[in-house]
């Protein structure tokens, strides 16, 4: 017997949830493993599409990054020449999880948009659509981690102890608000579709107001405290620490986990309100 | 356990017009108060009016009328991606829509990456669709074509590709939403006997379809649906006749 949506019963005003269901045949468990199921093959499909006909194929995921930090390199290190020791390697440290943040909520305007005969015809739990793109994202920065570890090594760093909690607990914060964020932006765009334009705008704003190419001691003293109300500054911050002093702080980890869950909190409330309308929308 | 599948009870389905989707946030900041008064008081069209009636298990329900009736909207709120404005739609088993061209297919990818993409979407899991991926690929009758990316695909064999993952899931009802029109004659004749072997499996169906003398001979019951009423719920020579009298080519 197949899962995904059995008995179901809808009314008008009192509004269904596409997640909730009527009386359940299948345990949760086997619906749980069937979840797993749709987000690899979810996953499995960015993965397959970005890249498809590209001659370079997956080494795309390295180089663009990579790329970006050379440009950003040359830019100020070469030309603005601003002195900083292991410019490098500190560039790359924060510009990795920044472009996975960004590129995540850029694309997720078209995680529901990009998908819209399926939303018109097929009853799945939507939100796994973003689930997916950002996971997507974040496989590609976990595969850029080795070419930090590269440029460690030659500025004669060595990875710490404290790699074993903080790379799976910034991964997770790191997760949870892109995740948050995209949820947000992909459901909003729907009803807005100058949400794209926005998006755009306002996460290369949000790119320069972070430390991600400077550090933050640059900002003057009486600034400081957006490290705390700029959850990507925390992570970048932390990212950074991480792979720079090989240092994990609890604080700037709880700030953005924090921040995370609210966000998450705040959009799939939106989400669960709006959803039944999709299919009306794309 | 009833033995009614699918149960509409005095279901209206209301699309607005939206102040809100349509001009972006500058018209929507620009023309706030008028926008503040459009979402209380918006102009809608009526899709659905107040439509009631059941399907039973096994049986299949063809569904006609002309364009703009309510066909796709009642198909939506049995798939479950509409809420109807007013009353309930009720539903008993596992439903796959059959879906339009390449509906949930992504082009670049191979028509095989296709099936466990679709498959799983529909509601299978990985290893039923491994399972069945032989038998999809047979019926679909695609040859070395299941390799190559949906793309190069002409519309007929997009088609049988997404009639043949719809029919190994072993739904309990089936959405066929005027598909078949695409594929040739023999491809045709292939799913009409597929959908009934499946009726006579106990599968129900609601079927969408222009073809009267397809709707003729596969269903159970047929429902005529104009402007959103249902006009009229029988036997299906009786129904399609009175379509053609009164509706047909208007």
């Amino acid at each position: 017997m197949p899962l995904g949506c059995q008995a179901t019963r809808q009314r008008g005003r009192c509004g269904p949830c596409l997640e909730r269901r009527g009386p359940m045949r299948v345990e949760s468990r086997k619906l749980l493993a069937y979840y797993g199921d749709l987000v690899r093959v979810l996953v499995a499909k960015e993965f397959k599409v970005r890249y498809k006909s590209t001659f370079l194929g997956y080494a795309w995921s390295i180089l663009h990054p990579l790329a970006f930090a050379g440009v950003f390199f040359i830019l100020f290190k070469i030309i603005v020449r601003l002195e900083m020791k292991h410019y490098a390697l500190f560039l790359i440290a924060g510009l990795f999880p920044w472009q996975c943040f960004q590129n995540s909520v850029n694309a997720s305007n078209n995680f529901f948009l990009g998908n819209n005969t399926l939303l018109k015809k097929v009853r799945f739990p939507r939100f796994f659509l973003v689930v997916a793109g950002v996971l997507n994202d974040l496989l590609h920065f976990v595969a850029t981690i080795p070419i930090v570890l590269l440029f460690m090594l030659i500025y004669g760093k060595y990875p710490s102890l404290a790699w074993i909690v903080g790379i799976p607990a910034l991964t997770i914060a790191l997760f949870l608000f892109t995740y948050g964020m995209s949820l947000l932006v992909a459901t909003t765009n729907l009803f807005f579709r100058d949400m794209e334009r926005l998006t755009f705008l306002f996460t290369m704003l949000w790119f320069y107001m972070t430390p991600v190419l400077f550090p933050l001691e640059m900002i003057p003293e009486r600034f400081r405290w957006m490290v705390y109300a700029n959850p990507m500054a925390a992570l970048i911050v932390s990212w950074r620490n991480l792979f720079l002093e090989g240092t994990f702080s609890p604080v700037l980890f709880a700030t953005a986990l924090g921040w995370g869950l609210v966000v998450c909190l705040v959009a799939q409330k939106l989400y669960s309100n709006l959803q039944w309308r999709f299919a009306e929308l794309v | 356990m009833s033995d009614i599948a699918v149960t509409f009870r005095d279901v209206t389905k209301q699309y607005r017009f939206g102040a809100v989707s349509s001009g972006g946030v500058k018209n929507f900041l620009l023309h706030l108060p008028t926008h503040l008064k459009g979402m209380f008081n918006r102009s809608s069209f009526r899709a659905l009016d107040s439509v009631s009636f059941e399907v039973k298990k096994g049986e299949c329900l063809g569904v006609i009328g002309n364009n703009g009736s309510g066909k796709s909207t009642t198909l939506g709120l049995i798939a479950g991606v509409l809420r109807p404005t007013r009353g309930t739609v009720d539903t008993d088993g596992q439903i796959a829509p059959l879906l339009e061209l390449g509906a949930g297919f992504h082009p670049e990818l191979s028509g095989r990456d296709n099936i466990i993409l679709n498959g799983v979407l529909l509601g299978m899991t990985l290893r039923q669709v491994r399972e069945k991926m032989d038998d999809i690929i047979a019926f679909s009758e695609l040859g070395e074509f299941i390799e190559h990316p949906i793309r190069v695909y002409s519309s007929g064999m997009v088609m049988r590709l997404g009639f043949a993952v719809a029919v190994h899931i072993d739904p309990d009802i089936l959405l066929v939403d005027e598909v078949l029109a695409v594929g040739d004659r023999e491809f045709q004749e292939k799913c009409l006997k597929r959908m009934e072997e499946f009726r006579s499996h106990g599968v129900t169906m609601v079927f969408v379809s222009h073809d009267l003398g397809e709707v003729e001979r596969i269903s159970d019951r047929v429902a005529l649906l104009n402007k959103g009423c249902l006009v009229e719920l029988g036997a299906p020579g009786e129904t399609v006749e009175h379509y053609r009298r009164h509706f047909h080519g208007i």
